[in-house]
């Protein structure tokens, strides 16, 4: 790919050596921070709810009241808060078909569900914003065959991808990360790419090409943190709808597949016994929908406060 | 005229890459000579199978092969139900797509009117509810939304049956998981464009002539807003069918999406590549509609 003309020809060791005397706009992710002293109502009870939810996911096996596999059909599908005679146990939000502790197993679906969720935005944001920097700044024929890709991609729906991953690689939970990451890398690269274009002839770009920086140099020291507030806002609403994805490809058994409990598969567990055990998939989607609301919530509020360009949709 | 080439262009593009794709699934999950033959087959008799099959050929050709075979229709045997792939799917399709369609005109039932309290009464109470009901739809997983809805209206109030497709009722509860999300997106969409448009000179001075509120958000207002609904549409049909996907499993319904995930399980490959390039296909077809609904409306678009 073309190496963009340098205005003013440096070379040598000075040049190869040359640093900017002060740091670019080093604000977007410091100001992610600031805002935290300004959070509503609504933003404060989210950020509550997602600590939780981290927190759950993080000393999982410590919270956990059972072991979340362990099987004993003689305490099949008992109902919330039933206290086993017999041992003493309680079983606070009851047990599934074979017997198993549902708060135990919600508290080990959260590790997968924030492990889906975070692992697929983490990849999306790796792929989508290598690609964006790159084409936003080279341009050229690179840029016309990447867009041109990435057309083709979002017209791929992701539960297709899913389908194919699934036949080619079999259903597991690194390849669901690996089906969201790669399903959705494209709204990264179409953010980062347009404020990539901005950037590329911008007053900082130029300050740094005249005293000799590289490309690489230029687009991770001087770019990348000008569009980092972007991948931060779409990071934050791009984890929700991966919880959301996850459930359902588990649902259809192309995700996370039993025994590991994820919240997806704990709700298809319940549909079989829908008519007589309503509490084995209404629990576990309860916690979706309460941590997904949470991160949507988080999402728009820090949006409105780090770029109030985007407020759309 | 070349906005709709262009946009047909894109549509073949689109279309090109999925092909590779289908193409690319009979390669990457093994020979199929492997798969087809017995495991003692002698190396002469594999080699014979696969030149029949073409597998000798270069992979590019084999593309070529392949795509000439697409075009007859020709994309072999269903592994299990021995019968061609193309009609059994396709026979399928009428039933996915009706059962699309009604998850859009749910969407469409409940974001149009939220959508507009939500602008009206921008910042009061009947706004605020209409996001909170935006938010819930967004952040609901469809395949529980499922049971929540059979829990309530199958099993306890007995009104909507829970399975299958034999009555017409049948279809308004899969309609509602597949189209919830896109109902709130649309809301939140509608919502925001209609308070942009609100806030244009020419619907104060529609104000200021002395039409009634009703007039000036209905006539003037919505009418402007629609324009990127349009769009959106296009956009969330690909949400919009996974959705599908989930709601067909859920309530047994015979959609073609069923069928795919059914021939997920027996890997029943020739089935799966025509539900990919079907579901890929109506995915083109829709958006391509889009954008020339979105040209017609807009003449900024189609002049431009």
């Amino acid at each position: 790919m073309a190496r963009p003309a340098h205005p003013v020809g440096l070379s040598g060791p000075v040049a190869r050596d040359a640093r900017l005397p002060f740091r670019t706009h080093p604000a977007a992710l410091d100001r992610s921070l600031d805002v935290l002293h300004d959070l509503d109502a609504s933003a404060m009870f989210s950020l509550g709810v997602v600590a939780l939810f981290v927190l759950a996911a993080g000393i999982g096996p410590l919270l956990e009241p059972r072991d979340p596999l362990a099987q004993d059909l003689a305490l099949r599908l008992k109902p919330p808060l039933y206290v086993d005679a017999a041992s003493g146990m309680h079983f606070w939000l009851g047990t599934d078909g074979l017997g198993r502790d549902i708060l135990s197993r919600l508290i080990e679906g959260a590790r997968v569900s924030l492990l889906v969720g975070v692992g697929g935005a983490f990849l999306a944001a790796l792929l989508g914003t290598t690609v964006g920097l790159s084409t936003g700044y080279f341009g050229g024929w690179y840029d016309a065959l990447m867009m041109r890709i990435v057309d083709v991609w979002q017209a791929v729906p992701y539960t297709i991808l899913a389908i194919a991953v699934a036949v080619i690689l079999g259903p597991s939970l690194p390849n669901v990360i690996l089906v969201l990451g790669v399903s959705t890398w494209v709204q990264y690269a179409r953010v980062v790419r347009s404020e990539t274009l901005t950037q590329r002839h911008g007053e900082v770009v130029v300050a740094a090409r005249v005293i000799g920086a590289g490309n690489a140099r230029i687009l991770l020291r001087h770019v990348l943190p000008q569009v980092s507030a972007s991948i931060v806002v779409l990071s934050s609403l791009l984890v929700g709808s991966m919880i959301l994805f996850e459930a359902s490809l588990s649902f259809l058994g192309l995700g996370v597949q039993p025994p590991t409990p994820s919240w997806g598969n704990m709700v298809l567990d319940g549909v079989e016994p829908i008519r007589v055990a309503w509490w084995v998939s209404v629990f576990p989607g309860l916690a979706i929908l309460l941590v997904v609301m949470a991160i949507n919530v988080l999402g728009d509020w820090l949006r409105d406060r780090l770029d109030p360009r985007q407020r759309r949709v | 005229m070349s906005y709709v080439l262009q946009r047909l262009l894109h549509g073949v593009f689109v279309l090109f890459g999925i092909s590779i794709v289908v193409f690319g699934l009979t390669w990457l999950t093994g020979d199929p000579a492997s798969v087809l033959l017995p495991l003692n087959t002698p190396p002469d008799q594999v080699a014979q199978f696969r030149h029949q099959l073409g597998l000798d050929q270069p992979i590019p050709l084999q593309y070529l092969a392949f795509v000439g075979r697409a075009v007859r229709g020709d994309f072999g045997v269903s592994f299990r139900s021995r019968t061609a792939a193309l009609p059994l799917v396709a026979s399928r399709l009428p039933v996915t797509l009706e059962l699309m369609a009604a998850a859009i005109l749910f969407a469409l039932l409940i974001a149009v009117p939220l959508g507009l309290i939500a602008a009206v009464f921008h910042r009061r109470p009947p706004d605020i509810l209409a996001r909170f009901i935006a938010l819930l739809g967004q952040s609901v997983a469809a395949p529980w939304l499922g049971v929540v809805l059979i829990l309530l209206f199958a099993v306890t109030l007995r009104w909507l049956p829970s399975s299958g497709a034999d009555k017409p009722q049948s279809i308004i509860l899969p309609a509602i998981v597949a189209g919830a999300y896109s109902a709130a997106g649309l809301t939140r969409l509608l919502r925001s464009s209609l308070l942009d448009v609100m806030a244009n000179d020419y619907i104060r001075t529609a104000h200021a002539k002395g039409l009634p509120t009703r007039v000036v958000v209905l006539r003037h207002g919505l009418k402007n807003a629609v324009i990127p609904v349009v769009t959106f549409l296009g956009l969330q049909i690909t949400f919009l069918f996974g959705n599908t996907v989930v709601a067909e499993a859920l309530f047994a319904y015979p959609g073609m999406s069923r069928l795919a995930v059914e021939a997920i399980t027996t890997r029943d490959m020739p089935v799966i590549q025509v539900f990919v390039l079907l579901a890929g296909a109506l995915i083109v077809v829709v958006n391509l509609l889009a954008d020339l609904a979105y040209a017609w409306l807009d003449p900024r678009i189609r002049l431009a």
